[in-house]
């Protein structure tokens, strides 16, 4: 992929997760930070099946965000065409990791798995 | 140990008339011999006129012909006597010693460049990325036909490109920049710029292939805006302003 | 990288003085980037403790409810407003807006691309990081 594509994504990706997340921060504070993070409240913004793919939509957009912004600062500390693969497929599998583990969070509970 | 020398004790073959003087450190570091840099230290007489690089010329008069420093035009256009000047990049011939407004005037090798030996630093990298985005016009039909002009511009078509036009490769802005100083493939300031003085240049066609080739991993996205490259040109460049615009054409801003 | 290259190293890429406000935006920007993905990571490895059920989440709501946890998540929310309002500047400038436009260069040469729009832009980002930051403080201690 062009360096210019992967850098389009990072922009889009940011731009995406900075609506989705005021979202999410503001339904915390409309139903009270401490009463929104009660077990029961939780539950129920999971089972609440838009607001679940708004989760899952905010986990892709910022493990693609943050990953990559990670190989752009490892790339820019160290070079060698080794050392470069690792980084890029290493940062690569984090995010797929990282948005699996928080998926498979997302749907559990959400299908009342708990 | 720092050595510490002073042109006041010293018969000298010019008449000393300044009352003011300065302690002049000079790094000094051949990579053949020594492990690691030190510094030598000179009490050097300078008026309100006088520049770091004239100062290192008297050192180099009266103490120690042996500091190594490139320099030439002595006026800000060659672009040789580039260094590091109380921990910042600047032409030594275009910075006076009253301006710096300190008693100690500390000199360096530009970073993010080999050291040939003391303040003298390698330019290779520089001039092959430099050489790397075509600073030149690319064109079809560059021999003229009989009876043609040559490529005529208009005043707003020269005012694209002429601010970039300026650059003397003197190097400041690649030892200024944050991402050079740990990334050896970054292609760097000096030549960025330089690939947006020939794309926006209203007579050259090589827009694509110059964006094709920065547009890959140590390339244009490698620059994050920080400016510190426009904030050390001695000559008004301003390569992050460029490299912006350039950006923008990658980036669909700009056609 | 060797040593033979003089580069000025991570100590150079990372000092935020000598170059400005729009180098310790730069800085800032890098090490915010680094904070909020770490916070990331464990706000997902925390959350997950929903899977263990009531006596799980509540197990994980208690360690978060303290004192520290609240100035922790103060630093979050800093973290969080200065990469997004600085980050939107930057995207800006990548575009090539707000920059200034070419013209002939006079002495002093001040660079046009570092100028007042993008000055505002970092210290805006700065003063909305305090202020959400004292808004998320009022929150979370206020309750």
């Amino acid at each position: 992929m062009r360096e210019s594509t992967i850098m389009k994504i990072h922009y889009g990706t940011a731009l995406a997760a900075v609506a989705l997340v005021a979202v999410h921060i503001l339904m915390r504070l409309t139903q009270g930070f401490a009463d929104s993070l009660e077990y029961e409240s939780v539950i129920a913004n999971y089972k609440f099946v838009p607001y679940a793919i708004m989760l899952e939509l905010i986990l892709i957009l910022l493990s693609v965000h943050g990953f990559n912004g990670l190989r752009v600062i490892l790339l820019e500390l160290k070079q060698g065409q080794i050392y470069e693969k690792a980084v890029s497929y290493g940062c690569l599998a984090a995010m797929i990791g990282l948005i699996a583990y928080g998926s498979r969070t997302i749907i559990m509970t959400n299908m009342g798995m708990v | 140990m720092a050595q510490v020398s002073s042109i006041a004790n010293e018969q000298t073959s010019t008449p000393v008339s300044s009352s003011k003087s300065v302690m002049l450190r000079i790094s000094r570091y051949n990579p053949e011999h020594d492990d690691s840099s030190k510094f030598m230290e000179f009490n050097v007489p300078y008026e309100k006129w006088t520049t770091v690089l004239e100062a290192i010329l008297e050192v180099k008069k009266h103490f120690d012909h042996s500091v190594a420093v490139r320099y030439s035009c002595r006026q800000a256009t060659c672009g040789s006597c580039g260094m590091m000047i109380n921990g910042k990049p600047r032409l030594a011939c275009f910075t006076k010693i009253s301006e710096l407004d300190s008693d100690v005037v500390t000199v360096e090798p530009m970073n993010n460049f080999p050291i040939i030996r003391d303040l003298a630093v390698k330019f290779e990298r520089l001039f092959d990325t430099h050489q790397k985005i075509k600073p030149y016009l690319i064109r079809d039909d560059t021999e003229l036909e009989t009876d043609e002009r040559e490529f005529l511009q208009s005043p707003k078509e020269l005012e694209q490109y002429i601010q970039f036009a300026n650059c003397i490769k003197c190097g400041l802005c690649n030892s200024a920049c944050p991402t050079m100083a740990t990334d050896s493939s970054f292609v760097g300031p000096q030549a960025l710029a330089q690939a947006y003085r020939y794309v926006a240049d209203s007579r050259d066609k090589g827009k694509d292939s110059r964006l094709k080739i920065i547009d890959e991993s140590h390339g244009i996205w490698r620059c994050h805006f920080a400016g510190s490259c426009s904030q050390v040109c001695p000559k008004g460049v301003d390569p992050a302003m460029g490299i912006q615009f350039l950006r923008g054409y990658l980036l669909g801003f700009r056609s | 990288m060797t040593k033979d290259e003089h580069k000025a190293g991570i100590g150079g890429m990372a000092n935020p003085t000598r170059y400005g406000i729009e180098r310790v935006a730069y800085w800032l920007m890098r090490l915010t980037g680094l904070g909020l993905l770490a916070y990331f990571v464990a706000h997902i490895y925390e959350t997950s403790n929903i899977l263990r059920g009531q006596v799980g989440w509540d197990e994980f709501l208690a360690l978060t409810q303290t004192t520290e946890g609240h100035i922790f998540l103060a630093l979050v929310i800093a973290m969080c407003v200065f990469h997004t309002v600085n980050g939107v500047r930057v995207m800006l400038g990548h575009g090539g807006i707000g920059v200034g436009t070419p013209a002939r260069p006079d002495y002093p040469y001040d660079p046009a691309s570092q100028n007042y729009r993008h000055k505002i832009g970092i210290y805006s980002a700065i003063l909305l990081a305090a202020i959400a930051t004292m808004y998320g403080l009022a929150v979370m201690f206020g309750e």
